[in-house]
């Protein structure tokens, strides 16, 4: 086997808590989807027959029940649970699901929305041999207003910097902003092996990576790790020019000088004894070398190599904000070809639903409804002369009639009351909005919700 | 036994070009067909070989019903009868020993005419019960089919001159040898061929890539950009990982170098060796060669295999199948890994100390010697011979598209050896410092030519003008049975997008698909005719070109 999937579905998604204090992250809907099913599709339509799921025994059981993901996902979904409260990252989860690993794997993050092209970050991956092979994606701004925001849209996203070299491929630099304090500080030697380097900003992670199993031995070792993202990547990215890891020679000395040294050397061990005699050979006698202009051999000797696949054009949405999370409902149906109307749906002759509007199942639809640019849950009840667009409304909601929601995001199993206009709102679940209510910009939530700062 | 005249006479629908080299002696004749002709050619391209099939399925039925026919009439001795077979053996030959594109319309015209023949045999055969009347019928019928295929035989001409000496050499072994399918891609019928055979296997097809220069229509042109691994599934199943990984490296080039190539091929097979576990009711000599095909077939897909890949994996084929059926798995295992280490150890390790010893006997004080592109055994004779002390500076000379010179004269450099830097454009200029030209061989064929990289055939055309000593190396494990005597014949085309260069931010040929009469060519190998070459150094010695059919000879027997 080549590659095991592994899909990591235990975020809380602590930048929108008021849509995620109800319903877990890995479950809100998208285009009327569960947002894990979209991670799920993408490793299916790659090819993949099993994925191991590590998840909180809360999504576990939804996932379970659900009959939608049952039919859409085919595969064999391995769900290991993790206590909520225990605070692990996503390397600890790694961690904790060692035995499983047989093979490199290959992590996904749940609220990763994407039409790439996976072979592209694989075939780094396979060609070059390398540690750690990533994926990233030019970052789209944000053209939709959120609701519920006050003011200026807020700059403190804290950057990430990356460094690559010359044919864009080979990851060199990573750091974000939040780790730097005065300046970036790039070492020498990295400067005298590859001069000449590509600092980027402004891309969007994908947290989707490939990994060489010796990285989750390692991680197995190193037990201060405890993100993959945060720390993990960084340190892989820092290590490849790092003075231990250019050794020319397989030596038996140096291998045991190394065993010497303190747990951070297990990597390299691991990645060393598996350099065959027979692959140094096909090296030495390849006319091939992956830069010019100095003396040294294909990747300047390094072992341990990071890559990333830089996507130019294409879709891939990170849904962890709330902006991101009504983006990704805006684009997110171009994905699948389902029927923007769900065949069950109860919709009355005489309503008028747009074309780029998603209508889910057992949906009632009352007449002279109007609905534009929306996606419209399960189970909702629209009443007459209805005005929605541009909203995101949640299963189970009611909307009474002569509303008009405009901007919003309702989340499940609220009321809306009759003849009120909600513009630009992001309406907790379980609300109920009085009627005649007229709420501009406001994050409306329960008293309980409010607590758990 | 050479042979140099290749134009068939009874060519009548095809018009030629015939193209004289000044320097050299072959003539180059290039059929160009008018516009109705080539897809006359290609339906009797396709008649002659359906004709050839049915008429082999014909033969082999006369066959049985002839051996009837024997065991019936066993008084009479009819040792005619026995002859009968033979000579309808030969008509279908004509297709197997011919040579590429020249020559295929020729044998369609051969094997119609036979067929005309079969019918007199068919007719005798359901009679058994006249024995007396029908045989002086059925002899008379025989004598008459003889001359037929005799007179078929003669028709294509010279081409068919060695088939009467073949034909008891076919009767021992009855193999028909076709084209191999990847100089016959404008031939539909091949490749829909090969697209059947590749999806039995569930391989995907790659797809062939941009415009075709028409000298060269008939070879695959893949894209870079285009990997076969997007139409696989991601976790492969159906191919091994390391096999996968290995195609992909032969497509990017990361793995480029005969040698580098085989080594890197006997290593993927080593790891599907090692997790390879046989099937119940199946035995491991046969299964595992069986699980091999689509492997290799899947390497062809990525990258053509070299002449050196196609001899380890004949080499590995036979020692699988010659595992006996009562050895254990695990002994089978260790014993074809150890196989397999020992090949690498002795035909490519061992053989380039041994050239290297050959070499540096060669190599004097004060030489200047002239190198081209990046031969791995070549810089390791260069090395080796400088740190034996001898004072020699190196010429690399260099071309356009791959520009592998520059590795070559990074890892001299980085010995100390003192090297000059040129263009293939600057050869005559730089020629008259020289004082030897080392190259390096791809492969050496049967008729003695060199097959290498792009280029060399100057460089060797060009070092004979002026009177300076080529001396080619290569291992005995690069010799193949192929013969070819110019490079149109069989090639690698390589992606035609190398050949766009970007200078101050311009890409002069960024569009070149769209101009409708551009053309972009990206040859890879090239063929050295044996007059300009004057000495191969090999593991066994130092042989001069025309002696490689005795090494392959000696090398059969051997096996």
């Amino acid at each position: 086997m080549e590659l095991q999937a592994v899909l990591m579905a235990a975020g809380g998604g602590s930048r929108m808590m008021d849509l995620t204090y109800n319903t877990r992250k890995p479950l809100l809907p998208v285009g009327n989807k569960p947002l894990i099913w979209y991670p799920l599709n993408l490793l299916e339509r790659v090819g993949f027959e099993e994925v191991i799921v590590i998840t909180t025994k809360e999504v576990q059981k939804m996932i379970s029940t659900d009959p939608k993901m049952k039919l859409d996902v085919k595969m064999k979904l391995d769900i290991v649970c993790i206590q909520e409260d225990a605070d692990m990252g996503t390397a600890d989860a790694l961690r904790h699901i060692q035995q499983k690993i047989k093979t490199d794997i290959l992590v996904v993050s749940c609220d990763l929305i994407t039409d790439a092209a996976l072979h592209e970050v694989v075939d780094l991956f396979r060609a070059h041999n390398a540690t750690l092979s990533m994926l990233m994606s030019k970052a789209h701004e944000f053209t939709e207003t959120v609701p519920g925001q006050k003011g200026k849209k807020k700059t403190g996203e804290q950057r990430d910097f990356v460094g690559v070299d010359g044919t864009g491929k080979r990851l060199l630099f990573m750091a974000n902003e939040a780790d730097l304090d005065k300046g970036l500080v790039i070492r020498k030697s990295i400067m005298r092996k590859l001069p000449r380097m590509h600092i980027k900003t402004g891309l969007v992670d994908a947290h989707l990576y490939c990994l060489k199993k010796s990285v989750v031995d390692f991680l197995a070792d190193n037990k201060s790790v405890s993100s993959i993202r945060g720390e993990l990547v960084p340190y892989l990215v820092r290590k490849q020019f790092s003075k231990s890891m250019t050794s020319p020679n397989v030596n038996d000395e140096a291998d045991q000088k190394l065993k010497k040294k303190d747990g951070n050397a297990n990597l390299e061990i691991q990645i060393l004894s598996r350099d065959e005699v027979l692959l140094q050979l096909t090296r030495e006698r390849s006319c091939w070398n992956d830069h010019r202009g100095d003396m040294s051999e294909a990747y300047h000797g390094v072992r341990l190599r990071c890559y990333v696949h830089i996507m130019d054009e294409g879709m891939c949405y990170r849904v962890n904000t709330l902006a991101a999370y009504i983006e990704a409902n805006r684009l997110a149906p171009k994905l699948f070809d389902e029927p923007a109307v769900h065949p069950s749906a109860a919709i009355s002759v005489r309503c008028l639903i747009g074309a780029d509007s998603i209508i889910g199942a057992s949906c009632q639809i009352s007449d002279k409804a109007s609905i534009k640019r929306s996606m419209i849950g399960a189970s909702t009840t629209v009443r007459e002369k209805v005005k929605v667009t541009n909203s995101i409304i949640m299963h189970g909601v009611t909307i009474e009639e002569g509303c008009n929601i405009q901007g919003s995001v309702i989340c499940s199993n609220t009321v809306i009351g009759r003849g009120a206009d909600i513009k630009y709102c992001l309406v907790g679940s379980a609300q109920r909005i009085e009627p005649e209510a007229e709420r501009t910009n406001e994050v409306i939530v329960g008293t309980d919700q409010l607590m758990e700062i | 036994m050479k042979r140099e005249s290749i134009v068939p006479a009874a060519c009548a629908a095809v018009t030629y070009t015939v193209l004289c080299h000044p320097h050299h002696h072959t003539v180059f004749i290039v059929l160009t067909d008018g516009p109705g002709n080539k897809d006359d050619i290609t339906r009797s391209k396709n008649e002659g070989k359906e004709l050839s099939k049915e008429e082999k399925q014909r033969l082999r039925k006369q066959k049985k019903q002839q051996k009837k026919q024997k065991e019936r009439k066993n008084e009479k001795s009819e040792t005619e009868k026995e002859k009968t077979p033979v000579s309808l053996l030969p008509p279908p030959r004509p297709v197997a020993t011919q040579k590429a594109p020249s020559a295929l319309p020729a044998p369609a015209s051969a094997p119609i005419p036979v067929p005309a023949s079969a019918p007199f045999h068919s007719s005798p055969a359901p009679s058994p019960a006249d024995k007396p009347a029908k045989s002086k019928a059925e002899l008379k019928a025989e004598r008459r089919a003889r001359q037929e295929t005799d007179r078929a035989a003669k028709q294509p001409g010279s081409s068919s001159s060695g088939i009467k000496t073949k034909v008891p050499l076919s009767e021992l072994n009855p193999v028909v040898k076709r084209l191999p399918e990847h100089v016959q891609v404008d031939d539909p019928a091949v490749v829909k061929r090969l697209a059947k055979k590749l999806e039995r296997q569930q391989i995907p097809l790659r797809s062939d890539y941009g415009y075709k220069v028409s000298l060269f229509s008939h070879l695959h042109q893949y894209s870079r950009k285009a990997p076969l691994t997007q139409q696989l599934s991601i976790p492969s199943t159906v191919i091994h990982p390391s096999i996968v990984r290995l195609g992909l490296q032969y497509s990017q080039g990361i793995v480029a170098g005969s040698n580098a190539r085989s080594v890197a091929l006997l290593h993927a097979f080593k790891q599907v060796i090692r997790d390879y576990t046989t099937p119940p009711n199946e035995e491991l000599s046969r299964d595992l060669v069986n699980k091999l095909k689509p492997y290799i077939s899947f390497l062809n897909q990525c990258r053509p295999l070299s002449a050196s890949m196609g001899n380890a994996i004949k080499y590995i084929k036979k020692e699988i199948s010659n595992i006996p059926s009562q050895c254990k798995e695990e002994e089978a295992k260790t014993k074809l890994l150890t196989c397999i280490d020992r090949y690498i150890e002795e035909k490519i390790v061992l053989a380039a100390k041994a050239i290297s010893k050959y070499a540096i006997e060669k190599i004097s004080d004060g030489d200047v010697i002239l190198v081209y592109g990046c031969s791995s055994l070549v810089n390791n004779i260069l090395c080796e011979a400088f740190e034996k002390s001898r004072k020699f500076r190196v010429i690399v000379v260099d071309s356009r598209p791959r520009l592998e010179g520059r590795e070559a004269l990074r890892r001299l450099v980085q010995r100390g050896i003192s090297c000059t830097y040129v263009l293939i454009s600057a050869l005559s200029y730089i020629l008259p410092e020289v004082s030897k030209v080392f190259l390096g061989a791809h492969a050496l064929l049967a008729n003695g030519y060199v097959m290498s990289r792009v280029g060399t055939s100057q460089i060797a055309l060009v070092a004979r003008t002026f009177n300076v000593p080529v001396l080619v190396c290569c291992e005995t494990y690069k010799f193949c049975e192929k013969v070819q005597t110019d490079s149109f014949v069989s090639n690698e085309l390589d992606d035609p997008d190398d050949l766009m260069v970007t200078r101050k931010g311009k890409t002069q040929l960024e569009n070149w698909q769209d101009v409708s009469s551009l053309g972009l060519l990206n040859l890879v190998y090239d063929v050295t005719p044996p007059d300009f070459v004057d000495l191969v150094i090999t593991d066994l010695g130092m042989i001069p070109c025309t002696s490689v059919p005795v090494v392959l000879r000696v090398k059969n027997l051997d096996q």
